[in-house]
């Protein structure tokens, strides 16, 4: 049940992706209502960033989310292996600060294709692994009219062309709107 | 013709059972009680005799006691741990019968009918008892009679022993109050001068149940032997342990989990059986040299499902140390919480499962604390309107409020500069120049007074959506009582 105007999204089933930018956890609040389900949220302890389940709420049931709070990154990558291979969960998302080597992501890679699960690694910028299947980069736009405008970015694609759209979610409708960008 | 033997009940009393208990620990000839807090007063609830011969008494306010005797030692009382104590006390007194009762909060009864010989006789039976106790630092009072009203007549109000057979003789002396009436009932006995058993017994009985109820003569027949009155004895908690020796010691992994397969479906059964779960259990593994290996397994939830636990197994049993193999196998359930059983619906629960094995396995990897799921909160304030709980002891709720516009993000406020109570036009924030594009707002929250709060210091906030030129969506608040702008959270 693909998108229309929106080609590879959500991201193939069984593999890994990445994201990048201020909008990542956006788009993984979004695939994460597409996609329905268990979400395993992985970060590590000394995060100071705090996902608010009030706001996550507009997106998905924020019950259906389960947080890990790891030491490092190696028990982050560890517990998100374990999580996609067991495929109770049909979203993985871990949140990496360090560069992740080809055997790292080849490991995620294969545990994703065994559980049939989804992974994301939300990465920061230029830091993605070659193993990636596909990699965006997702940042908020401002526009006068509407204030929930994003601008999602597909750098890299193992099995498929690039691309730039511009996307609104409709908390009303739960859906996501693809917005032609107006005046480019 | 052998017409049955005559039943024996014996009555044992431990006055000073919570003090005792204290003082087993921590031995002292100096006067001691125990305090307990009643309606805002702490009162002794239990002393030792020395304090009682200092003039001391149960109930007795604390800070008068400590007026009469001014060494005395003290220490607060645990009703809780007085009570297991005697449950303690009461599988102990099963060496000499099976069965026994716990009588109110300090005393056992046992039914010791048919077993006094292997002790040879009561005398040397009561004796033992009161042996073992003074050796165990406990005083104890000991009452033997055919009835359980007359041991307990007995153990309480002039210890001995009342030979078989005519339990009134025995019991003739002693005051009312030691057949179990209650205390508004034995001083109203008093004024009628009916001051021990005797006179009760020869008293007419119909005024007596007239006036008094049917309690009173009930307690009469009772401890005399004309009502017939049981002991119940409880049952032992269950057990759950299980385990295996081997006869030739054994070091793969598969075999291992073999033996623990089996040890979990005796285990399991067991759990069946009491309607229990399995919360935490804990593998012993014996090695031929005498060494001791100990694997923990935490569940997310109750289980007593034999294929789902054993797998969950395999991680921590696979970093064991075989040595030259392992001859004996011991499965605990060392926490155990009730698991009713539950009606089959046709929605399926697979999937729950799963997630629970799950945050189980992930559990043994980083500790079950550090797995939470979001629960709703009933709070205004931002960083209270959720709550965050360790997954494996919580269950998921719904009842989220979105009609608030409320950020994905939050930390902990950043301070940016800008002065008056509109937003900032430009502001530098995390090393970014931000120009604000539109701002929507303000929505005031104030502080909950009734809840200390360090970052609520500065007084009512008001909260504005901030969307700025180059994309970032930011939640600012500003300060009016103590003025500063301070970015809080960040929208989708």
């Amino acid at each position: 049940m693909r998108h229309p105007d929106l080609p590879f999204f959500p991201p193939r089933q069984g593999c890994t992706h990445e994201l990048c930018g201020a909008g990542a956890f956006t788009f993984a609040f979004v695939l994460a209502a597409r996609l329905g389900g268990d979400v395993l949220w992985v970060r590590e302890a000394w995060d100071r960033v705090q996902i608010n389940p009030n706001g996550v709420a507009r997106f998905f049931d924020p019950s259906h989310m389960t947080i890990c709070n790891t030491s490092d990154q190696k028990e982050t990558l560890a517990i998100a292996e374990e999580g996609l291979r067991s495929g109770a969960v049909s979203l993985v998302v871990m949140t990496l600060g360090k560069p992740l080597g080809l055997t790292e992501g080849r490991r995620l890679q294969l545990a994703a294709r065994d559980g049939k699960g989804l992974g994301l690694a939300i990465i920061p910028e230029a830091m993605g692994s070659n193993a990636a299947q596909t990699r965006w980069r997702c940042s908020p736009v401002f526009t006068a009219e509407d204030s929930t405008l994003q601008k999602w970015e597909l750098i890299k694609n193992k099995s498929g062309t690039l691309g730039v759209w511009h996307v609104r979610w409709d908390a009303a409708s739960h859906r996501l709107i693809v917005v032609s960008p107006a005046g480019k | 013709m052998f017409d049955g033997m005559p039943r024996r009940i014996v009555s044992l009393w431990f006055p000073r059972l919570a003090s005792d208990r204290v003082l087993r620990q921590h031995p002292t000839d100096a006067p001691f009680a125990l305090t307990l807090k009643q309606n805002n007063l702490n009162r002794i609830y239990c002393l030792n005799r020395e304090a009682m011969r200092q003039g001391l008494h149960r109930g007795m306010p604390y800070s008068d006691a400590r007026a009469f005797c001014p060494d005395l030692k003290s220490h607060p009382a645990e009703p809780r741990k007085d009570r297991d104590f005697l449950h303690v006390l009461r599988r102990w007194a099963t060496r000499y019968c099976p069965w026994v009762g716990v009588e109110g909060e300090d005393g056992l009864v046992l039914d010791v009918t048919g077993s006094v010989h292997l002790f040879g006789g009561e005398d040397a039976m009561i004796a033992d008892v009161r042996h073992r106790m003074v050796r165990a630092g406990l005083s104890v009072q000991a009452g033997v009679g055919d009835t359980r009203g007359a041991a307990w007549a007995l153990a309480r109000y002039g210890e001995g022993l009342a030979p078989p057979g005519d339990m009134l003789a025995a019991l003739k002396a002693l005051p009312v109050s030691a057949l179990r009436l209650s205390d508004e009932m034995s001083v109203a006995l008093q004024r009628l001068g009916l001051r021990r058993i005797e006179d009760l017994a020869k008293a007419p009985r119909a005024p007596l149940t007239r006036r008094f109820g049917p309690d009173l003569l009930l307690r009469l027949d009772q401890a005399l032997g004309a009502q017939p009155e049981g002991i119940t004895p409880l049952a032992d908690p269950p057990h759950y342990g299980v385990r295996m020796t081997l006869p030739d010691p054994i070091g793969l992994l598969p075999d291992v989990m073999q033996g623990v397969e089996r040890l979990l479906t005796k285990l399991c059964a067991k759990l069946k059986a009491q309607d229990a779960g399995a919360r935490v259990l804990c593998v012993t593994l014996r090695r031929v040299d005498q060494d001791c290996q100990q694997v923990e397994l935490r569940l997310a939830r109750p289980l007593r499902d034999p294929h789902r636990i054993l797998p969950m197994f395999e991680r921590g049993l696979a970093e064991i140390d075989a040595g030259f193999g392992i001859d004996q196998l011991r499965l605990e359930a060392t926490r155990v919480e009730p698991l009713p059983a539950q009606q089959v619906s046709h929605v399926t629960t697979r999937d729950k499962g799963r997630l629970d094995d799950l945050i189980t396995r992930l559990g043994t990897r980083i500790g079950l604390e550090n797995i939470h799921r979001f629960l709703p909160a009933d709070s205004h304030i931002p960083e209270r309107s959720f709550l965050i709980a360790p997954a494996a002891y919580s269950a998921p709720e719904s009842g989220w409020d979105f009609n608030q516009p409320r950020p994905v993000c939050l930390f902990s406020p950043e301070p940016v500069a800008g002065t008056g109570p509109y937003p900032p036009e430009r502001f530098r924030w995390r090393r970014m120049s931000l120009t604000t594009g539109r701002a929507t707002g303000p929505e005031r929250i104030a502080p909950e007074w009734w809840l200390e709060d360090e970052n609520w210091r500065s007084g009512v906030r008001d909260y504005w959506r901030v969307e700025t030129v180059q994309g970032r969506r930011l939640w600012l608040f500003y300060t009016p009582q103590n003025p500063g702008w301070f970015v809080h959270g960040e929208f989708a």
